[in-house]
């Protein structure tokens, strides 16, 4: 056996996604969730360029990149929402974050 | 066993190990370096996909610029060791079964279905490489409208962030 078929790649892209979902669950930083959907996000790409490579069209390829673009416009502004948050409440635990909190 | 093979389970596994790293690390930096290690063992994944381009923007904006990002605001913000909670009981008796259930019929079905078994990489794998001269034209000739809206997208982040991080008078 000398060949790695789509479903090994679709396989990894599904624990990945998974750990970043468990991250997400988990952790308390919000810089650090920010991190899990980054990983989530990653996952997804490994699934597109698997697809692409399956179907030997190139379709995949420009999605990761559009994928990749939206995460740099996400990082950008999230990051910026994060500094905002640890100037006004000087935590970044998301449980201490409870403004819209009843 | 060829290299391939062996690139990909090395791969796979670094890539695993670093999103487990990221969910057992306590400092912010720690994770962030553990998901440094997942995108670059997702590049060499790509270069094994017969994508060198998107390995390449893999590595240069994800791994280089938005962990760059991700950095600079833990060291600015001197973002400690994370308080902990313990999760319930339930969640690490059930859950952890049930995800390993879910994960190996997942495993399963996408073995068997049709376009799982399409060989990706290795003896009979369908072209060698996607060429960065097709994808370009593809991207600039059908994904034109998409491609641009992203500038418009770029630019609106911008001037979010620029608004968010402004000093309030």
């Amino acid at each position: 056996m000398s060949a790695i078929p789509i479903s090994w790649y679709l396989v990894l892209s599904a624990v990945l996604f998974g750990l970043g979902v468990v991250a997400f669950v988990f952790k308390r930083n919000v810089i650090t969730i920010f991190m899990s959907i980054e990983l989530m996000l990653n996952a997804v790409n490994l699934a597109f360029v698997a697809f692409a490579r399956a179907r030997n069209a190139l379709d995949g390829l420009v999605f990761v990149f559009f994928v990749i673009v939206v995460a740099a416009a996400e990082a950008a502004v999230g990051l910026a929402i994060v500094i905002m948050l640890a100037q006004h409440r000087e935590s970044l635990n998301v449980e201490r974050v409870n403004l819209l909190k009843l | 066993m060829s290299v391939p093979i062996i690139l990909f389970f090395v791969c796979a596994l670094l890539a695993v190990a670093g999103a487990v790293l990221l969910i057992l690390a306590r400092e912010p930096i720690h994770s962030a370096l553990a998901l440094v290690l997942v995108m670059m063992a997702l590049a060499v994944l790509y270069l094994l996909l017969g994508a060198p381009f998107v390995a390449a923007v893999q590595i240069i904006v994800y791994a280089g610029a938005i962990m760059v990002l991700f950095v600079f605001v833990i060291m600015l913000l001197n973002a400690g060791v994370e308080e902990r909670t313990d999760f319930s009981k339930i969640a690490k008796w059930a859950g952890v079964p049930l995800g390993f259930f879910l994960l190996l019929l997942i495993a399963h079905f996408l073995a068997r279905s049709s376009i799982g078994t399409a060989i990706a990489t290795g003896a009979g794998a369908a072209a060698e490489q996607a060429s960065t001269r097709e994808l370009s034209v593809q991207l600039f000739r059908q994904y034109l409208f998409p491609f641009e809206a992203t500038s418009i997208l770029i630019l609106i982040a911008i001037l979010g962030a620029l608004v968010l991080a402004r000093k309030d008078e």
